[in-house]
């Protein structure tokens, strides 16, 4: 056992059984973050061919049915199959390196996440080969969704979310216990970067919220197909229970969605304003907050069923507090540029347009607290102009900070600044033109989901300049791709060292891209922003000054303290494994049997030997081979 | 089913202290929480619906004394699950093999009664399809029954495992963990059994 092992993990590094059978946590962040970009230019594709189908009056671009099955593919595959798993990649890579650990605490678990997240998109998507996609939108409504019956569509949405929930909550489960139990030494709770926090945050809103509206898509499913009578009103069924299960998960979701993309903010801010992060405390409590009250306050979507004055003005109330929490993050955002040293590149532009449109969403999101308000803008476009300021120009923009931000970390390479400018401002501008008049549009009356509107109600030029910014988003993203490609794939890009932002926090005292054991040796953590304080002091007037010590940071590991001293060579990581993916792939064609009942009992029965097989040969495989 | 966090060979003193025990018990009482919500939200639904019979049959069909003997057997489960454990922290196997295949049998003997408790119930026309109270009813409890199941296979396959020597406190799935989710279903089972059958008299 004392004998030099090898840090690679055989067999193999390369080639695509490498990347199926890995179970290093920064392959797999990659893994998810491309297939969430795949996804991503899909999911813009919908509504790009929604917003046409929209650009004037009378117009018949698409036919209704298929109009049906784009907007709701849209949301869900937005929702579930680009944001969530954008956080994941980014929750898989840097919450390890950020808390100075090795790997997850369950490195074939996170694999298996994965793998079940790919393949539950996978099968949604079969959808449009095998009949249709689901088309009674992302929140499918009972009774709508129960009485869509003569085809299967809205089974591959109740089977699909609810794998895509297992494969969830074993991500969470993974991410909560790493956070917990593998910090390096002297990484206290209160010395965790904000977005290590915001994904632990993150983790427990969805293992408490996932169940509830996996119960509903249960029972949904089980009226659908063996006549369960859940929602079926005449039968005493109340449909409104459905939306009570599926905004108990529904509304903490939105938080999933963002608080990531505020970590990564609180972290571009203060890197490129370069101060401290102002307030520290209150945005992680603030965060944690957010957690909390989001768990209060899933009614105000409702307001318009029905639900009585008492319970209408409880969850009012409930949603005007919980602004408060996210209140004090933009005034502590604005705290740390204030007097900053601001560098004004695509990371930090990014960030900063996440902040002002975040303000917008957030406003116009508060005038939902107001019950007849909200009545009267309820189901109308403003809604929708209020969720796309929130999680476009708020969670989106903060994801592709991120990107800007820690692909020299990824890759060994800068993106390219002037394409990256071009990227924001034609993105932001394109934004605005698509949602911003999408408020007036739904102050003047019109409803969400709609097919066509009629000439004469006063919309016709608004939705004119909505589908022009849509397209506009398309050119900006496509510039976004080439700047990818152009960096990655055609080494166009400049190429860093470890710190090319000069930066606060434990990535950046390791190589770029970072080895496979991300430490050489266990960082010893002795403050908030350790790695700054290395690299800089207080001179008399409390401003920072260099130290003159041969930190080198820009090109090598600066003197951080060591836990350990081992070498590269005597660390071991767990070995790759193929039982995770098989595993989920017999879960995927489980799932895809019960779409399909009763003629699917063939395939579950396959799935279920296939998901056998992975879990018993993953129990009794050893996680390390000997060599 | 989970693997241990990233070893380190080398023992130095760091590694010493880092105990990877606590690692898989997070991720244990982490995924409890969330079942606790799942049945949560089951257990509302039953609520909703306690009275919604339809016209089908209602509580009344309910057999109080024969379930109070299953849910007895159930709980007695517990206890041999915690004479398992103690005889496993003692290194002692063979006990261990004895009380883990004992907590199985038990649980086996509460899903006899389960299902011929729902062969009752469907013979008197309490179905899935008869009334929200019936699908809200076999949800319910189904779903808790396939917990017990589970726990069953479990705790089968731990009892085995021990023939061989590889019963492993350090990596996957050990007794304790295997411990805390029976005596989670158990937990569960009490409040099902007041809020179903003993709230209905």
């Amino acid at each position: 056992m004392t004998a030099q092992v090898q840090t690679i993990r055989s067999p193999g590094d390369r080639g695509v059984w490498a990347w199926i059978t890995t179970v290093d946590h920064k392959r797999i962040g990659l893994l998810y973050a491309v297939s969430a970009a795949a996804f991503f230019f899909i999911g813009g594709l919908e509504a790009l061919l929604v917003r046409t189908q929209l650009l004037g009056p009378n117009l018949e671009v698409l036919s209704a049915e298929a109009y049906n099955q784009l907007f709701t593919m849209h949301g869900l595959t937005m929702v579930f199959l680009v944001v969530m798993p954008i956080a994941a990649a980014f929750t898989n890579y840097f919450l390890p390196i950020l808390i100075g650990a090795r790997d997850v605490a369950f490195p074939r678990l996170n694999a298996f996440s994965y793998w079940l997240f790919i393949f539950s998109g996978l099968l949604i998507y079969s959808s449009f080969f095998l009949g249709g996609a689901p088309d009674g939108a992302w929140v499918g409504y009972a009774p709508l969704s129960t009485q869509l019956t003569e085809v299967v569509r809205m089974d591959f949405w109740t089977i699909g979310l609810s794998t895509l929930g297992i494969s969830s909550i074993a991500a969470s489960a993974n991410f909560i216990a790493t956070a917990f139990t593998m910090r390096a030494p002297g990484m206290t709770m209160l010395r965790m970067p904000v977005f290590a926090w915001m994904s632990l945050v993150v983790a427990f809103l969805l293992i408490f919220s996932l169940p509830s509206v996996a119960i509903g898509l249960f029972q949904l499913f089980l009226d659908r197909n063996f006549g369960a009578l859940f929602y079926a009103a005449d039968a005493g069924g109340d449909p409104l229970l459905w939306q009570h299960l599926f905004w108990i998960f529904g509304h903490p979701e939105v938080y999933v969605l963002v608080l990531p993309a505020m970590g990564i903010v609180s972290e571009v801010l203060p890197t490129f304003a370069r101060k401290p992060l102002f307030g520290y405390p209150f945005v992680v409590f603030s965060g944690a907050a957010i957690g909390f009250i989001g768990f209060g306050v899933w009614s105000h979507h409702m307001f318009t069923s029905g639900m009585g004055p008492i319970a209408e003005a409880g969850f009012g109330v409930a949603t005007m507090i919980i602004a408060v929490p996210t209140g004090v993050k933009i005034f502590n955002w604005i705290g740390t540029i204030w007097g900053g040293k601001i560098k004004f590149n695509t990371p930090m532009l990014f960030s900063l347009a996440f902040v002002a449109m975040f303000v917008i969403g957030g406003l116009s999101g508060v005038t939902h607290a107001v019950v007849p308000s909200d009545t009267q803008q309820h189901d109308t476009y403003y809604v929708v102009a209020h969720f796309h300021y929130v999680l476009f120009g708020g969670a989106v923009f903060g994801y592709v900070s991120g990107v800007y931000y820690w692909f020299p970390k990824w890759t060994g390479r800068k993106l390219n600044e002037t394409l990256g400018k071009i990227h924001f401002w034609l993105a932001l501008i394109g934004f605005n033109l698509t949602f911003g008049p999408m408020h007036v549009l739904g102050l003047n009356g019109m409803p969400r989901r709609t097919y066509r509107y009629p000439e004469g109600l006063g919309w016709a030029n608004w939705n004119a300049v909505a589908t022009i910014g849509a397209y506009t988003i398309l050119v900006a993203f496509l510039v976004f791709a080439w700047n990818i490609v152009r960096t990655h794939y055609l080494n166009k890009g400049e190429r860093v060292g470890n710190d090319p932002w000069d930066g606060r926090t434990l990535e950046w005292t390791i190589p770029s891209p970072p080895p496979v054991h991300n430490f050489d040796e266990t960082p010893i953590v002795h403050s908030l922003d350790d790695f700054w304080h290395q690299k800089y002091a207080e001179n008399e007037e409390g401003r920072a000054v260099r130290m003159p010590a041969v930190t080198g940071a820009a090109d090598d590991q600066g003197d951080i303290g060591r836990a350990d001293h081992g070498t590269p060579e005597g660390i071991h990581m767990p070995s790759p494994s193929y039982y995770p993916a098989l595993a989920s792939l017999g879960i995927a064609i489980t799932g895809g049997g019960l779409v399909y009942l009763p003629w699917g009992f063939a395939a579950i029965g396959v799935g279920v030997v296939v998901m056998l097989w992975g879990l018993f040969g993953w129990s009794l495989e050893p996680v390390t081979k000997e060599h | 089913m989970s693997d241990v966090a990233v070893t380190d060979l080398d023992h130095t003193e760091h590694a010493d202290h880092h105990d990877v025990k606590p690692v898989r018990k997070t991720a244990m009482w982490v995924f409890l929480g969330s079942e606790c919500v799942f049945f949560g939200a089951m257990i509302s639904t039953f609520l909703l619906y306690r009275n919604t019979t339809n016209g089908g049959p209602g509580s009344e069909i309910f057999d109080i004394p024969f379930t109070s003997a299953s849910s007895f057997v159930l709980l007695m489960s517990s206890l041999t699950m915690v004479l398992a454990h103690n005889a496993f922290e003692k290194s002692d196997m063979r006990q261990t093999r004895i009380w883990l295949s004992g907590t199985a049998l038990l649980g086996a003997t509460f899903l006899a009664g389960q299902i011929f408790e729902f062969t009752e119930f469907i013979d008197k026309g309490l179905t899935l399809p008869r009334s929200p109270f019936g699908s809200s009813f076999y949800m319910l409890t189904g779903f808790h029954g396939m917990h017990v199941a589970l726990g069953v296979i479990l705790l089968a396959a731990m009892a085995v495992l021990s023939l061989s020597g590889r019963l492993y406190d350090d990596r996957g799935l050990n007794v304790e963990l295997v411990g805390l989710y029976w005596h989670f279903v158990d937990i569960v089972w009490i409040v099902i059994f007041t809020v179903v059958y003993l709230l209905q008299i």
